[in-house]
């Protein structure tokens, strides 16, 4: 395998200052997170905090795929509600304790990713975003009416796993730790490279050795078990699931991709940022505007769209460049340069 | 399985086709135009629905005569859409994705607006013919799918002359062709691609207003129109108009054909496989590769 170009190396380098600075604030801000809920004990406030740490474990999961890999993925619904199902029908039916089923749903996710991932992959760029998008309605549509199995349009509903919300919250907070971890350790690996590459330039990446399709294949894997995991413990926290919830394209695939894209696409701390405005603000706006929030929500993908396309991380390093090159600009204000 | 059953599938899939051939032109010409995917084209068709119902709950007007209506309303609404937030983003150069997600925006604001407006509520409208059907030969044939598939055929031959025959057609087709080079001939592209998107829009308004004696309405109706819209477009080709047409007709049939012989649950699942087969074996479309 050829190593990747010296220009790619460069421009990365940023990643192994990143690898020091990073861990550190890493563990504090977990051990922080993690005595919250000895502290607190509001219900409202740990649910925020578990879909919280859920959208931060599906931003990252995603970004993994769409932001370093650069295949814009608008069907990752299918894995979430394969995860979510897989864990409910083993529950509900066999018996089998959630810790397994949420294994298991990371398990189904990766088996359903192979030939997913091997037919969409023949396609690129809007082609494969919405092929795999149509592979998440083909499962909704499958599980909707395979009633035998998953009791179709009924949903499947759990008895209570925990009475409380904590075990959830640190559930939760682990799997988008997981998922933080996972994405720091591929991205700053030889794998991140290849995914970089492959989204710069896939031809090129090609031309140096770098087998794109396995490659691609590798990423989608990855993404799709730990959002598989994700949608396992979202479907035992909830204890009710239903085609449409699950499998759904807005309030999943596409929110998963404006998550990632809001904070910042292929960058690292991108999904953070993320879900912390996307939970926080479709809560304050489902508790202040009542039914307009949505509207809200299709105006906030336009507007992100329309003017910071490079999410909130780009847009603030962008003002923040602006703002610095103007201060010697104003100093060099002198008429003799003016205008040359 | 007696002929009649089979001659009875295969004629509701042909009539069925031709409705969803409207609506795979809309979004092929928009595509092979402008290279743009777009994912509000079912909701667009959902706003033509309501138009419609709207025309018939308030002055009685039958809906095939508010397409006269619904389609003029929808070219507005694209050419507002394409002016005001299309164009921009693709003039400051964004990544397909990025125009992707910015059309399902545009969808979702169309839903909720719609959803505020007339509720959540499935809609249906009666008419005295909604129910009516004549028989051929033991085939029962539906009168609304009939008159349906016939102005759609009609609407399609429209455009297909508009674009062969008419000036702005001629320009259309260079831009489709080539952008950089129709921009230097002198084309006013971002024009064109105002006028484009507005002509997606009113076929996706005009398909809203045939489809409203035949299926119900809701805000979210449009979702799996776009996603038919879609399938058609790519088994007809990207971006070929002729190929929507006969990529619509194989949709149709194979819905029908699988509904009546696998299950009528799974009929959406067969589009979907139809799909992924053909973009496996024959990326290019059923029809091979044209442009408009």
């Amino acid at each position: 395998m050829a190593p990747p170009s010296k220009t790619l190396l460069i421009s990365e380098t940023r990643a192994g200052v990143l690898r020091l600075g990073m861990v550190m604030p890493f563990v504090v801000t977990m051990v922080v997170l993690a005595a919250v809920p000895l502290v607190v004990s509001d219900s409202y406030f740990l649910h925020l905090a578990i879909l919280l740490f859920m959208w931060v474990a599906l931003g990252q999961s995603w970004n993994l795929l769409g932001g370093y890999a650069g295949q814009i993925s608008f069907g990752h619904s299918a894995f979430f509600g394969l995860g979510a199902y897989a864990c409910g029908l083993l529950f509900t039916k066999a018996g089998i304790p959630v810790g397994f089923g949420v294994l298991a749903g990371g398990l189904v996710s990766v088996v359903a990713a192979l030939p997913i991932g091997w037919i969409c992959f023949r396609l690129r760029g809007p082609y494969f975003s919405l092929t795999i998008l149509g592979f998440s309605e083909i499962l909704r549509l499958i599980v909707t009416n395979w009633r035998d199995l998953t009791n179709g349009a009924v949903g499947v509903l759990f008895p209570p796993v925990f009475p409380s919300k904590v075990p959830f919250y640190f559930t939760m907070l682990g799997l988008a730790a997981l998922t933080t971890a996972v994405c720091y350790i591929v991205v700053t690996s030889k794998l991140g490279y290849y995914f970089r590459a492959i989204r710069e330039d896939e031809d090129s990446a090609e031309a140096m050795g770098i087998n794109a399709a396995s490659y691609k294949l590798v990423a989608l894997e990855i993404s799709a078990v730990l959002t598989g995991l994700v949608g396992a413990v979202y479907a035992a926290y909830v204890a009710y699931i239903d085609p449409p919830g699950v499998f759904s394209v807005p309030d999943v695939a596409i929110a998963m991709v404006v998550v990632a894209i809001i904070g910042g696409l292929g960058t690292f701390v991108g999904p953070l940022i993320g879900a912390v405005v996307v939970v926080v603000l479709s809560e304050v706006m489902r508790t202040t505007l009542g039914h307009v929030h949505l509207l809200v929500y299709a105006a906030m993908i336009m507007l992100v769209v329309l003017f910071m396309p490079e999410g909130i991380l780009g847009f603030s390093r962008r003002l923040g460049r602006r703002w610095r090159s103007r201060v010697p600009s104003i100093a060099q204000q002198t008429p003799g340069t003016r205008g040359s | 399985m007696d002929a009649t059953i089979l001659a009875q599938t295969i004629v509701a899939g042909l009539l069925l086709g031709g409705l969803y051939a409207l609506i795979g032109v809309g979004m092929s010409l928009v595509f092979g135009v402008m290279r743009i995917i777009n994912l509000a084209h079912g909701d667009l068709l959902m706003v033509g629905m309501y138009t419609t119902f709207w025309l018939f709950t308030s002055w009685q007007i039958d809906p095939y005569v508010s397409v006269v209506v619904s389609a003029p309303l929808l070219f507005l609404l694209g050419m507002i859409f394409q002016k005001f937030l299309v164009g921009p983003v693709i003039r400051s150069g964004a990544p397909e994705e990025s125009l992707i997600l910015l059309t399902y925006g545009i969808g979702l604001a169309l839903v909720n607006v719609v959803q505020l407006m007339f509720t959540a509520n499935y809609r249906t409208l009666y008419t005295p013919y909604s129910t009516a059907t004549f028989f051929v030969g033991g085939v029962s044939i539906s009168v609304p799918l009939v008159v349906a598939f016939l102005l759609a055929s009609l609407i399609s031959a429209a455009l297909y002359f508009f674009l062969i025959k008419t000036g702005m057609g001629r320009t259309i087709r260079a831009t489709a062709q080539d952008r950089d080079a129709a921009f230097l001939m002198g084309i006013n592209v971002d024009r064109i691609y105002v006028v484009t998107f507005a002509i997606g829009a009113a076929l996706a308004g005009a398909a809203g207003s045939l489809f409203l004696p035949l299926f119900y309405a809701s805000p979210q109706v449009g979702g799996p129109f776009t996603l038919k819209a879609f399938i058609v477009t790519v088994l007809g080709g990207m971006g070929s108009v002729m190929g929507a047409l006969v990529g619509g007709i194989v949709l149709g049939l194979m819905e029908s054909l699988g509904a009546t012989y696998v299950n009528n649950a799974y009929r959406d699942v067969i589009g979907f496989v139809v799909f992924i087969l053909v973009l496996l074996l024959r990326p290019s479309g059923l029809v091979g590769k044209s442009k408009v």
